[in-house]
């Protein structure tokens, strides 16, 4: 068998001064992957919400179909913030790193209100569909259509309560590694909201508008 | 002000249920008394409850299993006990509305709550110490991912004395799940207690991937990994894969219950065949989720108590990842009589028997490890014997139901539930068992009485087979499951002997906590002060029983597989370095209990439409996860010199055992 | 040992299966079993005789005989699964002379309907057919999910609302056999079992007949009433049926609020 085997004298070492800087960068990209890894689980959660989507697309029970429920332009607008969002939080992710505190606070207050204006037209969107009588409990397809957009729905929410969080730290704190960390886990979950709504627009909205059952 | 809860949900006139509730009281007040007299309580506080300590948070996980083990057995005696008599005129000790919860509650708690927190404990206990790391990647979220099953658990168990618990079966198909069909709380409680464990699992399942891939000791690579680990990573990747959709199924079948929604309902559109779909998507890879950390362990037991190395590793290895990626396409095997095509039936029959190859190659390599190996037949061993013999029938049976042919006979039957906990029983629980007699001198610093463990284990194995062999008999004289009553006569007998085969079980658990208690009296005369206490081969036995807090002085360096056993051969297990150093390590906090508190409180909530108690659950989680946000102090420095003492008083008492 | 002593042609394949198929794999569960132990014992500590070599633990061409045994297995019974699946399908009719007996049937809370649409006839928790002729259920549900199933005869099939599957059996022996719901539906869910009964030709147009001169009538006025939840129902006869009653209960369930109004 040829196993090497460790000396005592080989021990992994490092310079003793160096090392508490080391295990903050080590447990920077350690959080960093396992927040990827959540992201993957979320991503898994939102498949899981389209598949179901997709097999009650067509149970509309007699009810209101994609066609006549969605108006594009609206929708658009409300696909142009999201988006714009995410182009802001970067500019937030650039002035952190360049440390310029007033900038990034700037940032995300932007990012927040792009955010909440998403936030607030889906809202109204919903409303306007439950009082015109297309609410969730009328069909399965209803059901499908608030569940898939509701949840991200959901995750923006979290995500402006995170920005708020993420702001009241920057002012504290300003700009150490964990602060630098969860600015940029934060910038991921944002991004990948992002991505997730790409998909919502593209195959909920305009496929639902094209197919028009 | 209270939703839907008043006095009428306590079963006050039920006297079973009552007995039940005053014992779970009772027990809780002498375990308070005890820890008063004792005065434990800030023991408990500052060592497990607000530990982050992955070995703690371990030792809970298991203690936790352990009781629900207790509460799942109690449940499985009353359904024996209630077929053995109720046949024609006689109706037995339960009625249909409590029989129906008793066997939900029995599947539900032992698969989430016996068999999830046992194999989470044990990969708790084990994995950071074989792979050479100080604690897991995320040590608060772990703590968080513990308070959360222990939410759950709390729910599950509250439903038997505050309302009741859900009467659809386990897997609560809808429609029957529907508010239309089950319009009690018991379907709320057994959404949100798995809802709650289940969010918990997946941050274990983030978290352990994380920390298998990215906290190993430097020169580990993934064909040195050792084997349980290796089944850890395999578990893990299942779990962040196939909990979320859970999460949706649970979520959405939550909506049509409490929002009018109709994902799987019978009218409006409902499809209650995609319920069916989603929960055995989940279902399965959720059960190799709990058979392969057993792999894992019969794995290291066997190579460990053969003296010898684990044969075909590497294919081994291979193996597990083979099972891994076909545990995602055999779903539908569950409900080959839901009148699929016959080409989409023979699909998923044969992908479910290709499983049955790497399955077969582990256990062949379990028997040529032993082959020319030196076997010593200690409890391990014996959990691991029992089990390739039992295994080795539960797995024919399993690809005896995987013919659809002979599933449309075959389905729903006893048949399939004596399947079920042939592998269940005799693949998962075995290995947790062996895994527990294993590694218990790790944990804990001394030896299980071996004399009872092995009496216990032969209580388990005979007791298993009486119980369950005549429930493959039944299945074949047509006997369904989940019976309350049956007509039948010639059923009868093989039933009461499947009730004895229960008591006999019994016998082995009662014998278990006697092991327990023995070796906790005598811990002094079984102290395992080298840390090795079965000539192990893995890194965990280079520390010490149990190990110092942050598990390695030094992080070792790995150069292959059964680094420990290699050091050993080259007599180089000195653990004395030249040199110690500051370790950065995390600190206790109590966030992870408080957000678990809150958690319950709000699932507690949502269960009896207690609006206004929801929102307290729920914002004082997400408060109490803002504050840990706040806390920039979360990790403290241990000075080298402190190490060097620990080190040296280690050594002292290896030397001196 | 119903499953194991079947009365009719599909019971009877299916057992051929299942025998067959346990048959294959005791040819490599045996013998694990017997290594099992033997090896455990023969390799035991305590043995002196034993050989002992720690580091053999890899071997190229025993790993190939390892991988080997379960793949031949495996495929031969894939390729027995893949032909029996076809031939066993429940949606396939019965190869025979005979012109089958349609019997339609509902899952109720809790006792089965059936409905003999030809006949004009409905029954609840009995069934009859003569011997020797294939019988075709078409199979829904009017409440939760229940599987259809007669142990002695063969198939099961689940019973779903707004859905119709099928199944196709065939009695060869005269006889009572039982029948129940194989797919737990809740609180009467042990007493929704039936009564099938294989009978010659004339005793079935004699039952028919029986069955023809009860005074109920199943239509739109009667079917609530038997619909309602009831536990451990006795048999009933319906000496008429109001045509496309079977269909009319699984549309109620795919058009929107109006066709809803049933309940």
């Amino acid at each position: 068998m040829q196993l090497e085997i460790q000396r005592p004298g080989e021990y992994s070492m490092r310079a003793k001064n160096a090392h508490a800087h080391n295990d903050d960068r080590e447990s920077t990209s350690t959080t960093v992957f396992g927040f990827w890894i959540y992201l993957m689980t979320d991503a898994m959660l939102f498949a899981t919400i389209f598949v179901t989507y997709a097999v009650v697309f067509t149970n509309t029970a007699g009810g209101a179909g994609p066609g006549e429920l969605f108006e594009l332009p609206f929708v658009s607008v409300e696909t142009a913030l999201l988006l714009v969002s995410s182009t802001t939080f970067g500019f937030s992710m650039i002035t952190a790193r360049a440390e310029n505190k007033a900038a990034t606070l700037a940032w995300l207050g932007i990012t927040f209100a792009l955010g909440a204006g998403f936030l607030a037209m889906e809202l109204h969107e919903f409303g306007g569909m439950i009082a015109e009588g297309h609410g969730p409990d009328r069909s399965a397809f209803l059901s499908g259509f608030f569940t898939l957009v509701g949840t991200h729905g959901l995750h923006v929410a979290s995500g402006l309560v995170w920005i708020v969080v993420m702001a009241v730290q920057v002012t504290a704190h300003g700009f150490s590694e964990t602060i630098m960390r969860r600015m940029m886990c934060l910038s991921l979950f944002w991004h990948f909201l992002d991505v997730v709504w790409i998909c919502v627009f593209s195959i909920v909205y305009l496929l639902g508008v094209i197919l028009n059952v | 002000m209270f939703g839907k809860l008043t006095l009428d949900a306590i079963p006050f006139h039920e006297p079973i249920i009552m007995a039940a509730g005053a014992m779970i009281v009772l027990g809780g007040l002498a375990v308070a008394a005890l820890l008063t007299v004792t005065h434990r309580w800030k023991w408990l506080w500052t060592e497990y409850l607000t530990s982050v300590d992955h070995k703690k948070i371990g030792i809970m996980y298991i203690v936790l299993a352990l009781v629900m083990l207790l509460r799942g057995f109690a449940d499985a005696a009353m359904m024996r006990t209630q077929q053995a008599v109720a046949v024609g005129p006689e109706q037995g000790f339960f009625p249909p509305h409590h029989y129906d919860q008793v066997f939900t509650a029995h599947g539900v708690i032992m698969i989430l709550f016996v068999a999830m927190p046992f194999l989470v404990g044990l990969m708790n206990i084990v994995v950071p110490l074989q792979i050479g790391a100080r604690d897991v990647a995320l040590p608060f979220l772990n703590s968080l991912s513990f308070w959360l099953t222990a939410a759950g658990m709390l729910l599950t168990n509250m439903s038997l004395v505050i309302g009741e618990f859900a009467k659809t079966g386990w897997v609560a198909y809808p429609p029957l799940s529907e508010l239309q069909f089950s319009p009690d709380v018991g379907v709320d409680y057994y959404i949100w207690a798995l809802q709650i464990s289940g969010l918990g699992t997946l941050l274990t399942g983030v978290n352990f991937f994380v920390t298998i891939l990215r906290m190993r000791a430097p020169g580990m690579g993934y064909m040195n990994l050792p084997i349980f680990t290796w089944t850890a990573l395999c578990t893990n990747t299942l779990i962040i894969v196939a909990f979320p959709i859970l999460t949706v199924t649970l979520a959405l079948l939550g909506l049509d219950r409490y929002l009018g929604m109709h994902f799987f309902t019978n009218d409006l559109g409902g499809n209650a065949m995609m319920y069916v779909n989603l929960f055995w998507a989940w279902g399965h890879p959720e059960v190799y989720i709990l058979v392969l950390p057993a792999f894992g362990v019969f794995s290291e037991v066997t190579a460990t108590f053969s003296e010898k190395r684990l044969f075909g590793y590497r294919y081994m290895v291979w193996a597990l990842i083979a099972i891994t990626v076909l545990s995602f396409i055999v779903w539908l095997h569950h409900f080959f009589t839901m009148g699929s095509g016959a080409n989409v039936n023979a699909f998923f029959g044969i992908s479910t028997m290709v499983i049955a190859i790497p399955t077969g190659v582990k256990v062949f390599n379990w028997l040529f490890t032993m082959y020319r190996g030196r076997v010593h037949f200690t409890p391990p061993m014996l959990w691991t014997i029992g089990f390739i013999i039992t295994f080795s029938i539960g797995g024919m049976t399993g690809v005896l139901l995987s013919m659809p042919g002979a599933d449309f006979v075959l389905h729903n039957s006893l048949f399939l539930v004596a399947h079920f906990h042939n592998v269940l029983i005799g693949g998962a629980l075995f290995g947790y068992f062996a895994g527990l007699n294993y590694w218990f001198p790790k944990a804990f610093g001394f030896k299980l009485n071996e004399r009872l463990g092995r009496w216990s284990f032969w209580c388990w194995l005979v007791g298993f087979y009486i119980a369950f062999m005549p429930l493959y008999i039944l299945g074949f004289m047509g006997m369904t499951r989940r019976l309350q009553h049956y007509d039948n006569p010639e059923w009868q007998i093989y039933l009461i002997v499947a009730a004895a085969g229960a008591a006999v079980i019994a016998v082995g658990i009662g014998l278990m906590i006697l092991q327990l208690f023995v070796s906790i009296r005598d811990r002094d005369l079984n102290r395992d002060y080298t840390g090795d206490p079965w000539n192990g081969r893995t890194l965990e036995w280079s520390v010490a029983s149990p190990p110092p807090f942050y598990n390695f002085a030094q992080v070792p360096h790995v150069h292959g597989i059964d680094t420990w056993a290699s050091m050993k051969a080259a007599g180089e297990t000195v653990r004395v370095p030249d040199h110690y150093e500051d370790i950065h390590m995390p600190r206790n906090t109590a966030v992870g209990l408080v957000m678990g508190g809150f958690t319950l409180v709000l699932g507690f909530a949502l269960v009896w439409h207690i609006w206004w108690m929801a929102g307290v659950g729920l914002l004082g989680a997400v408060a109490a996860l803002i504050v840990r946000a706040m806390d920039d102090d979360t990790h403290y420095t241990v000075p080298a010199e402190t190490v060097a003492r620990i080190a040296k008083h280690q050594n002292l008492m290896a030397e001196r055992g | 040992m119903a499953v194991l002593d079947p009365k009719g042609e599909v019971g009877m394949n299916e057992r051929a299966l299942i025998l067959g198929t346990t048959g294959w794999m005791l040819l490599v569960v045996i013998p694990v079993i017997v290594m099992t132990i033997a090896f455990a014992w023969w390799f035991r500590a305590s043995n002196a005789r034993s050989r002992y070599t720690p580091e053999w633990a890899h071997s190229k061409r025993l790993e190939a005989v390892l991988w080997g045994i379960p793949t031949v297995i495996v495929v031969v019974m894939a390729i027995t699964a893949w032909q029996s699946t076809h031939a066993l399908d429940p949606y396939k009719p019965l190869k025979h002379e005979a012109k089958p007996i349609e019997v339609e049937v509902v899952a109720l809370d809790w006792k089965w309907l059936f409905i003999y649409p030809e006949q004009g006839i409905a029954t609840v928790n009995e069934i009859a057919f003569p011997v020797d002729v294939p019988v075709a259920f078409d199979v829904t549900s009017d409440s939760v999910m229940n599987s259809f199933f007669i142990p002695r005869l063969g198939s099961q099939i689940y019973a779903m609302a707004g859905m119709k599957t099928e199944l196709h059996l065939i009695a060869n022996e005269v006889g009572d056999y039982d029948g129940m719901s194989a797919n737990y539906s809740g609180r009467g869910f042990p007493g929704m079992r039936f009564t099938a009964r294989a009978m010659s030709q004339e005793a079935f147009d004699a039952w028919v007949a029986k069955v023809k001169a009860a005074p109920q009538r199943l239509d739109a006025a009667s079917y609530p009433a038997l619909a309602a939840p009831s536990e451990y129902n006795p048999v009933a006869y319906y000496g008429g049926v109001t045509p496309g009653l079977f269909g009319d209960l699984i549309h109620k369930y795919r058009g929107g609020p109006k066709s809803h109004g049933q309940e």
